[in-house]
């Protein structure tokens, strides 16, 4: 019982990391109909910020281990959502009214641009995040002894999901986001400057796929350049079996992605892993195309 | 005043309007008939800006409403109803007819336009938490327009309300419209039911293969032998 609690517990944590990448997949679908290829390597473009970042400002020595991991992590959002918003100044705009395949290369194009200016950057090796960044404890969960890193990535990200649910459901600007999703034209007629929300989309994803590179590093202590594509299909196939396009959608499904794969990966075989995952998406494309919270309602005509 | 001078507007090669002269007063019921592909739409959707022209002008008082974007012709007081309602069907209907006055800012007024779409439409009141894409075709007629006078437009563009609507609901919203212009608010009609849109309208434009081919008052078209025989069933009225 104790090793399944552990590898529950390790399921919840990656799960919450395939979330965060996973809703900035399904926002940008939702608005633009669009699959944002690039966005794996925003989520370790995140990553790469969060080394930089670390080794050069040593936030925690001047700030407290506390605060230092909070700013850290802001400033990781911030600057992957100017990246982002840049992506889809360069990238994609121009070619808003381009049939949709144009876009779909744009996105392979610019994936290959990230990784590989990472890798010049940076170097094609692994690269290592300094240790004692967070204290090695474990925390006491009922008597279960689970790693705080865990704990802190398991809890930044539901904290980070419940902010973006209430912001979309609650807020005037989210109930357009959601409008413009349903249909750009519509929207238009509302007022409602669609260029601002496609915008503000590239901003929020990548800032949350930021915020996952950065809890990567943290948590497995060494990242790649090439990282950022295996992820990316990991969050997509999340953001595909909570149903492309819905944002509890994502949450659920990259939480359940994570959970399927640890628990998988230990009464199976690790090396078995990836297989899983990847069935799991066959699977949910066979028997429910439209994922598990796909399209509640029929349009009326 | 609204005024559309020479507008014309192409779809890639082709030029589906060739130059629309049309003008509308303030407190007018104004309505463009004209049969299927006539360019009725289109010329709304020009007003709108979702399509843009590529000649002549739509101004409203002195500013030229062509140069600007859909979401800034909201702001200057021109609410569009599109054709086929284009409700957000997965959000509810109060929502949706907070969308509508996505524009504004001052929340206590807007509550209050709220009130007033729920007395004109009561149905939408007792539905107001249900998703829009759960009502009948008449209550999304009745939310599209209630949405679209949140933003408390001066001018009303309604693109075919009675379309796919049964004769009695068609009334109920013929009659809503004419309260609506009563109280101060302009409105430019499109419409296949020729006879009530001009019996309800002040003035009339019949529009045909993109041309406006006959101006006149209301009563005055009804009465026209050609547009009788076109439009309103060959002169039996």
């Amino acid at each position: 019982m104790e090793e399944f609690f552990q590898q529950l517990t390790n399921g919840l944590a990656v799960g919450g990391i395939y979330a965060l990448i996973a809703l900035g997949y399904t926002m940008v679908y939702g608005v633009l109909k669009l699959i944002n290829f690039a966005h794996g390597d925003l989520f370790t473009i995140g990553s790469y910020l969060g080394l930089t970042l670390l080794t050069s400002l040593f936030l925690s020595d001047r700030l407290g281990p506390g605060a230092g991991i909070v700013v850290l992590a802001l400033m990781v959002m911030g600057l992957v959502a100017l990246v982002g918003a840049l992506l889809e100044r360069v990238a994609y705009r121009p070619l808003r009214h381009s049939p949709r395949l144009s876009a779909v290369v744009s996105a392979l194009g610019a994936s290959i641009f990230f990784s590989n200016t990472l890798m010049l950057i940076y170097g094609a090796r692994f690269q290592v995040y300094p240790q004692g960044i967070l204290p090695k404890t474990a925390i006491d969960l009922f008597g279960l002894y689970v790693p705080l890193v865990r704990v802190l990535i398991l809890g930044a990200s539901v904290v980070m999901m419940i902010a973006l649910y209430a912001f979309i459901q609650k807020t005037k600007i989210g109930t357009a986001i959601r409008a413009a999703a349903i249909d750009q034209d519509a929207a238009r007629l509302m007022g409602i400057d669609v260029n601002r929300v496609i915008l503000m989309v590239f901003l929020i994803g990548p800032a949350l796929g930021g915020a996952a590179g950065l809890m990567v590093g943290l948590h497995y202590g060494q990242i790649n350049f090439t990282m950022g594509w295996v992820y990316g299909l990991k969050a997509f196939t999340a953001a595909i079996l909570g149903g492309i396009g819905n944002i509890p959608g994502a949450m659920v499904g990259g939480i359940l992605l994570g959970v399927i794969e640890a628990l998988g990966a230990a009464y199976l075989s690790i090396a078995w892993k990836d297989a899983i995952a990847f069935g799991v998406l066959i699977f949910i494309l066979i028997v429910r195309p439209t994922g598990l919270l796909g399209e509640r309602v029929a349009e009326k005509v | 005043m609204l005024r559309l001078v020479d507008l014309r507007v192409k779809y890639g090669n082709i030029e589906v309007l060739h130059g629309i002269r049309l003008t509308v007063k303030p407190g007018e019921i104004v309505t463009i008939l004209g049969a299927n592909g006539a360019g009725k739409s289109t010329t709304l959707l020009t007003i709108s800006g979702l399509v843009k022209p590529s000649g002549g002008a739509v101004t409203l008082d002195e500013t030229p409403l062509h140069k600007l974007p859909p979401h800034e012709i909201v702001r200057r007081g021109v609410a569009h109803v599109p054709e086929g309602r284009r409700i957000f069907g997965t959000l509810t209907v109060q929502e949706n007819l907070n969308l509508g006055a996505f524009t504004r800012s001052d929340t206590g007024q807007i509550s209050k336009t709220r009130e007033w779409i729920y007395e004109l439409f009561p149905i939408l009141a007792e539905r107001r938490r249900q998703l829009a894409g759960t009502l009948s075709g008449g209550e999304q007629q009745m939310l599209a327009i209630g949405r679209g006078l949140m933003s408390r437009p001066r001018i009303l563009l309604l693109d075919e309300p009675s379309l796919g609507l049964a004769p009695l609901l068609v009334k109920t919203i013929f009659e809503t419209i004419k309260t609506i212009n009563a109280s101060g608010v302009t409105v430019v009609l499109v419409e296949q039911n020729a006879r009530a849109a001009l019996k309800l309208a002040h003035r009339g434009y019949v529009m045909e293969l993109g041309r406006i081919a006959l101006e006149d008052d209301a009563a005055k078209l009804l009465a026209n032998p050609d547009v009788q025989k076109a439009y309103l069933g060959g002169g039996a009225a």
